[in-house]
């Protein structure tokens, strides 16, 4: 509905805007400043025509392209078992996964392409190391449970995080969250059936199982963002209803899911401090490593070079074939012009 | 092979109580009509592999001698291919591919499981002992399917290869009188179709887009065409099976294959490339060096840890 009159009324900073006076354009962004307001009182939703703050608009371009990056990026852990997956059902289902990832990557891009960045551009700010991803995926898969180790923990965690982004002031990106929650449930439902399987087979499986459990933990508990004290970008995001409740609250409701499943699992958190708040009536965790948060999120990371280095040499690879598909696209288009004028 | 013998008529009737096995059978037309989308069956009518597991396993549906042997081969060739495309998942030339190949790898492995489900049905074996604990000269896929991915021009010279080979084979197989092979192949030839689509679209783009991809198409269908040959060699087997109506000889389906992608060629104004055939032998286990590599990594957890379950 949004991008049918994109081009009518273009927003601010969108191409094909057209020069006006001073006084015009005041009274402009007047109008469309409380136009914004009454949207965030209202909390109803901001469509890509709509007027925004400049500054709403960088931090929702920030944070959409982020997450696509991370789809994409987040298939590369995968992927890596594809070849490797011990049964063919297993294989479909991973298989079938990635390729979800990869659309996620899809909706994503182009719910940020909605607030005027082209997808090429965002695709070469991460392969320049200038955009972020999450750095849960900067983390080797060495066994087959880290499929299973990854689905419940690393989907469960996004999932904790993405359902309330389905209410995003933003049409497009929760409209994007709605569809991509929905494949990210099967996600973790299928990580945990691989971890149920293995927790209930041989005993070299069962310690295959409560490694990627450990080894996945933390790194899945950090994916909810700094603690609430070190965050500065989250009061704002919560101003602008892009963000519904802070990290810390996000991650200790996971905790409390993730300590009810891990029972079901016949597995054990690598975490001694966990309990039940009766006072706050919250979940809470022992001490997280923020250090080596901070460390992987600069790059160094176990896996960094190696994700990066993966993605540039996909696309580089490519080139070839997607001017190849332009330069096809342009004859096409040529020849048909022609055709109808003769 | 229109008429179906009354073996294969019992295990029509008693196959249709779970997944409707033979649903699609009669009424898949020959080629892209409106109603052969793959995504329209509802799921009632889809032939999944656990249908044909469950059939085998309670003796519903079992192949002869010869129809397990046939079965093996195209399950072997969709098993390959599957393993080969699903490689470009994460590293193809854009999203949009990585999603397009990941999907034909997923269609071409529902087919190997179909295939093998059935193939297993003669001696008591699952999909994946099968799959994992066969070695290279118990494979019997053609060579054509275990060729490098290389670059993109070659998995896709590979991928309109097979695509219209697939679909005429298939297309034929619907009318099998096998049930069983009838059923896969009515669902699957939907989605060849799909293929086909794709690998045309690609042909056409890479010949006629640049000039660097235009000599990296012709590239791809030199390395490529050594192994088309071998696709339609017929053999005793299907000799037999040809003569029983549960399949075609491989060699009668060439004049369409000829014609179908020399169309396409032509639009692409590119020439069947002239490279001697290589000798083949994949249906007899004998195959090239890729294969022993492919298994290799295929194979290995499922091994290290034998009995298990995942």
């Amino acid at each position: 509905m949004a991008s049918q009159t994109l081009q009518s009324v273009p927003a601010e900073g969108t191409p094909g805007r057209q020069e006006i006076s001073a006084e015009e354009a005041a009274r402009h962004e007047a109008e469309g400043q409380a136009y914004f307001d009454r949207v965030m009182a209202e909390d109803s939703r901001i469509e890509p025509r709509d007027w925004m703050p400049a500054a709403y608009r960088k931090t929702l371009i920030r944070q959409i392209s982020q997450h696509a990056h991370s789809e994409i990026i987040g298939m590369q852990p995968e992927a890596n078992w594809i070849s490797r997956a011990p049964s063919l059902k297993r294989k479909a289902i991973l298989m079938a996964k990635v390729q979800d990832e990869a659309g996620h990557g899809l909706y994503l891009y182009s719910a940020a392409e909605t607030l005027g960045q082209p997808r090429d551009q965002m695709m070469q700010d991460l392969m320049d190391g200038k955009a972020k991803y999450s750095s849960i995926f900067n983390y080797p898969a060495r066994t087959w449970a880290d499929m299973g180790a990854i689905g419940w923990m690393v989907d469960g965690a996004a999932i904790a995080n993405q359902v309330p982004l389905c209410r995003a002031s933003f049409g497009p990106y929760g409209r994007a969250m709605v569809r991509v929650c929905k494949e990210e449930s099967f996600h973790q439902r299928q990580g945990f059936e691989i971890l149920l399987e293995l927790s209930h087979g041989t005993p070299e499986q069962k310690q295959m199982a409560q490694e990627a459990v450990n080894r996945w933990y933390a790194p899945a508990l950090m994916m909810f963002g700094p603690p609430d004290d070190d965050s500065p970008n989250s009061k704002q995001s919560m101003a602008w209803n892009i963000k519904r409740f802070s990290n810390d609250e996000l991650r200790n409701r996971f905790v409390g899911m993730m300590m009810e499943q891990v029972k079901v699992l016949d597995l054990t958190l690598p975490d001694k401090d966990i309990r039940f708040n009766e006072e706050t009536k919250k979940w809470e965790h022992g001490p997280l490593d923020w250090d080596e948060f901070h460390e992987v999120l600069k790059g160094r990371g176990p896996c960094n070079a190696q994700r990066l280095e993966r993605r540039r040499e996909a696309h580089e690879n490519g080139t070839w074939v997607r001017e190849a598909a332009a330069a096809y696209a342009a004859k096409q288009a040529k020849k048909q012009a022609e055709e109808e004028a003769a | 092979m229109s008429t179906p013998e009354t073996t294969t008529q019992e295990t029509e009737t008693e196959t249709t109580g779970h997944g409707d096995i033979s649903v699609g059978v009669t009424t898949a037309g020959t080629s892209g009509d409106a109603t052969a989308s793959a995504t329209r069956i509802t799921p009632g009518n889809a032939l999944r592999p656990e249908d044909i597991a469950l059939a085998v396993s309670r003796g519903t549906a079992k192949p002869t001698e010869d129809v397990a042997e046939f079965a093996l081969r195209l399950g072997d060739d969709a098993l390959i291919l599957a393993q080969r495309l699903g490689h470009w998942i994460s590293r193809a030339p854009e999203l949009e591919e990585d999603i397009a190949l990941g999907n034909i790898a997923l269609d071409q492995l529902g087919h190997a499981r179909s295939f093998l489900s059935y193939a297993g049905g003669l001696n008591g074996k699952s999909e994946d002992e099968l799959a994992y604990f066969r070695s290279e000269d118990e494979f019997r896929s053609v060579e054509l399917f275990e060729q490098p991915n290389g670059d993109f021009a070659v998995t896709i010279a590979r991928q309109f290869v097979v695509s219209y080979y697939q679909f005429e084979l298939y297309r034929r197989l619907t009318q099998s009188a096998d049930a069983t092979l009838a059923g896969i192949a009515a669902k699957a030839v939907k989605e060849v179709d799909y293929h086909r689509d794709h690998s045309a679209q690609w042909v056409l783009r890479l010949a006629l887009g640049t000039d660097e991809s235009r000599r990296k198409m012709i590239h791809g269908f030199k390395v490529i065409w050594p192994y088309v040959d071998e696709l339609f060699a017929d053999d005793d087997l299907t000799a037999r099976l040809a003569a029983a109506g549960a399949a075609v000889e491989p060699s009668s389906l060439r004049a369409d294959f000829d014609r179908l992608t020399g169309e396409v060629l032509a639009e692409a104004e590119l020439e069947v490339p002239q490279v001697p055939a290589a000798l083949g032998g994949g249906r007899r286990g004998k195959h090239s060096e890729h294969l022993g590599y492919m298994l290799a990594e295929m194979q290995v957890l499922a091994r290290q840890h034998p009995g298990a379950s995942w």
